[in-house]
């Protein structure tokens, strides 16, 4: 049985121009120990999603799932109490901005403290000594004293470390590290990622990264599933993924890697994801689509193995056409 | 932290010289005589005013005036009343506990009603309680103290004979004072009824001075907590599993504090000032009675030493909020030098 299951995951925003549908019917299923990524650019709804699993939306949010269930226990039908216990104890997750994740107020020692008082039955004295293992396992230099510091006296590196220690304290099956990179030096972005890979090796626990950095998953995922729009677009295992992208937006993604690229200036792909105003008709992409034809612009595309797509692409990067859309049509634009 | 401190301690200099330099230009801007004006109405002959203004120092330049005059300050002597002959100082004195008592009281309410009422409306924003506690502090902020002082007393003295119109005490008790603070004074005593009376005459006059810090604070709360509610750090707070409670209480109010304390400390000023209207009203034997009655005497001796002994007040309550300040934020307490 797989760890986290998701069925059908949908959170709609009420917003002053009415619903907002940030994420749209997705399907996730996590096995212990395994590290799946989502990818996809800024606005393509994967911290929601993800926010939603945990319960950390605000209330003007809107969250339906068929399914939503880890390690076998349903959490959409968990009363409240019960299920505000599962965060932090069964899952936890790191955020983007280490900085101001930690509480300003109080002292890294009291913050390790009252995560492993809520859920373990410890003492103390024994909470102490694990917040300074937990610290030296994060690679944190003299722990005992950074138990007595500040937030402010850390830099974001070193407040990631303590957020992945606190976050970890109380062994989750599940870490969802929400770009837990993106706000530091590059330098330290690949040291975090080793730590949270070999945590993962360590620890057993289940892993998912989101990132909208492609070259992250080739380095360490397994599975990876793209987001676009608040719909997932393509979901399969890494390498299999990056050798054939099916979806022509995974392609393109692909394509903006760096070391891809063809160009000397930084390349991505032209266009915005569409926000809650500007959503297109039929499939979400096909305004930067380079594929597009006319149905795209009209019938919203159905997942077929495992992709989103009227034509999806074959082995060499060629549209294909099962569903006979492209016959006789001339491409648009 | 010293360092801290010792900066704001030397802001408060310049302050401090600029009231004392208003309080020195205050008798000498007013219109007519100085000499007549403290003479007092009923004037004087002209032994008696060259007498007066070799006493004040009026026939010497300027400058040697205001260094007597900030000398005498800094020793302690504010002069003396005119009506009464007895030193500015001793009379201040003598009535400050009141209006410390009266001010406690009426602060005491405004964080006890103010904080959690603005907490509540920033976690339940939207609400009807909201809803109501905006729409009621706004009425309480606009209202005029005399006019509310006046319908409490309608509605709780005249008409349901609750409380006692006017004093600190009913005049059946009598004992020593010990800390000048007439519900302590009463406790101490031991006397049945003393404290209860003392309180039913507190009542009415904290109300009323309250009211404004009041609806002061719990708007300030509110939207402190609101700003901090949103904050990555207590979703943090929440993807821990913590408890609600723990959350708004602790985690989100730890920091919504560092900018209401500060709200606080300003609304002191506004209490000084609303005092003097209050204990009019209620008749509250307290300095703002005694500066307003001053006034009316013309008494400018009392009014001058007593308006820098109550700004000095002023300066010190806030001097002491920075230290809070600086002590509740790590950021500032952390630092060192
Ligand atoms: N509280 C909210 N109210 C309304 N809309 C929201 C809210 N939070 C997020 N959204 C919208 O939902 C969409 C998806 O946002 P989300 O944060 O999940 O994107 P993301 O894929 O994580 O992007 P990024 O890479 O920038 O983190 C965005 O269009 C965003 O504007
Ligand atoms: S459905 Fe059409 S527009 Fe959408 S990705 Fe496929 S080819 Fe492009
Ligand atoms: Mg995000």
């Amino acid at each position: 049985m797989a760890l986290l299951e998701i069925k059908n995951l949908t959170v709609e925003f009420s917003t002053a121009h009415g619903p907002f549908r940030a994420v749209d019917n997705i399907d996730l299923t996590v096995d212990a120990g395994e590290l799946v990524a989502i990818v996809g650019e800024s606005g393509s709804g994967k911290s929601v999603s993800m926010l939603a699993l945990m319960g950390l939306l605000p209330w003007t949010a809107k969250v339906t799932a068929d399914r939503m269930a880890l390690d076998g226990k349903e959490l959409t039908d968990m009363p409240q109490n019960q299920r505000r216990r599962v965060a932090g104890k069964d899952m936890a997750m790191i955020f983007q901005e280490p900085m101001t994740s930690l509480n300003p107020c109080f002292t890294i020692g009291f913050q390790m403290n009252e995560i492993m008082a809520r859920h373990l039955s410890l003492t103390r004295h024994e909470r102490d000594k694990r917040a300074v293992e937990l610290l030296s396992m994060v690679g944190i230099p003299s722990p005992e004293s950074r138990l007595r510091a500040f937030p402010h006296q850390l830099s974001g590196g070193m407040s990631q470390r303590v957020m992945i220690a606190m976050m970890i304290s109380c062994n989750p099956r599940l870490l969802i590290a929400d770009e837990p990179t993106t706000a530091l030096d590059v330098t330290i972005q690949a040291q975090i990622l080793e730590l949270l890979a070999s945590l993962q090796q360590d620890t057993g626990m289940a892993l998912v990264l989101i990132t909208h950095d492609m070259g992250v998953v080739a380095e360490v995922a397994q599975r990876v599933v793209v987001q676009y729009a608040g719909q997932q677009v393509e979901a399969r295992e890494v390498i299999d993924l990056f050798d054939t992208p099916k979806h022509p937006y995974t392609q393109a993604l692909l394509a903006a890697l760096p070391e891809r690229a063809k160009t000397q200036q930084l390349p991505s792909i032209p266009g915005v994801v569409p926000g809650q105003l500007d959503r297109p008709d039929g499939c979400l992409f096909n305004p930067r689509c380079q594929y597009t034809v006319e149905a795209c612009k009209r019938i919203p595309p159905g997942i077929q193995n495992g992709v989103r797509c009227h034509t999806p692409l074959d082995a060499k990067g060629n549209p294909t056409d099962p569903n006979g859309l492209r016959q006789d049509m001339k491409v648009s634009s | 932290m010293f360092q801290y401190f010792l900066n704001k301690l030397s802001t408060t200099i310049p302050t401090f010289l600029g009231i004392t330099l208003i309080a020195f230009a205050f008798i000498r801007v007013l219109p007519g005589d100085p000499i007549m004006l403290l003479g007092g109405e009923r004037g004087v002959t002209p032994e008696r005013y060259q007498e007066l203004a070799t006493q004040f120092g009026f026939d010497r330049p300027i400058y040697i005036q205001y260094k007597d005059f900030l000398l005498n300050i800094l020793s302690g002597d504010f002069g003396q009343s005119f009506v009464t002959k007895q030193p500015v100082i001793d009379e201040f004195l003598a009535r400050f506990p009141a209006t410390v008592e009266l001010s406690f009281a009426a602060m005491f309410l405004a964080i006890l009603l103010g904080l959690p009422a603005g907490i509540v409306a920033a976690v339940k924003r939207g609400s009807w309680f909201d809803h109501t506690l905006m729409g009621l502090s706004l009425t309480g902020y606009s209202m005029p103290v005399f006019w509310l002082g006046l319908l409490l007393i309608i509605l709780f003295s005249s008409i349901l004979g609750w409380t006692p119109v006017s004093g600190r005490i009913s005049l059946m008790y009598y004992f020593d004072i010990h800390t000048g603070f007439m519900t302590i004074d009463a406790l101490i005593s031991g006397q049945k009824g003393a404290f209860r009376s003392a309180l039913s005459h507190l009542i009415l006059p904290a109300i009323t001075l309250g009211t404004i810090p009041m609806a002061v604070i719990a708007r300030q709360t509110r939207s402190a907590m609101l700003e901090v509610l949103s904050e990555d750090y207590v979703r943090t707070a929440r993807a821990k599993g913590l408890s609600t409670f723990r959350i708004i209480g602790l985690h989100a109010f730890r920091n919504a504090l560092i900018t209401v304390i500060t709200v606080i400390g300003l609304q002191v000023g506004v209490l000084l000032a609303g005092a003097i209207l209050t204990e009019t009203i209620f008749a509250w034997p307290g300095i703002g009675k005694w500066m307003l009655d001053s006034i009316f005497r013309r008494d400018y001796q009392v009014v001058q030493g007593g308006l820098i002994l109550i700004s000095s007040i002023v300066i010190v309550v806030n001097l002491t909020i920075d230290l809070l300040y600086g002590l509740i934020n790590p950021r500032i307490r952390q630092t060192r030098g």
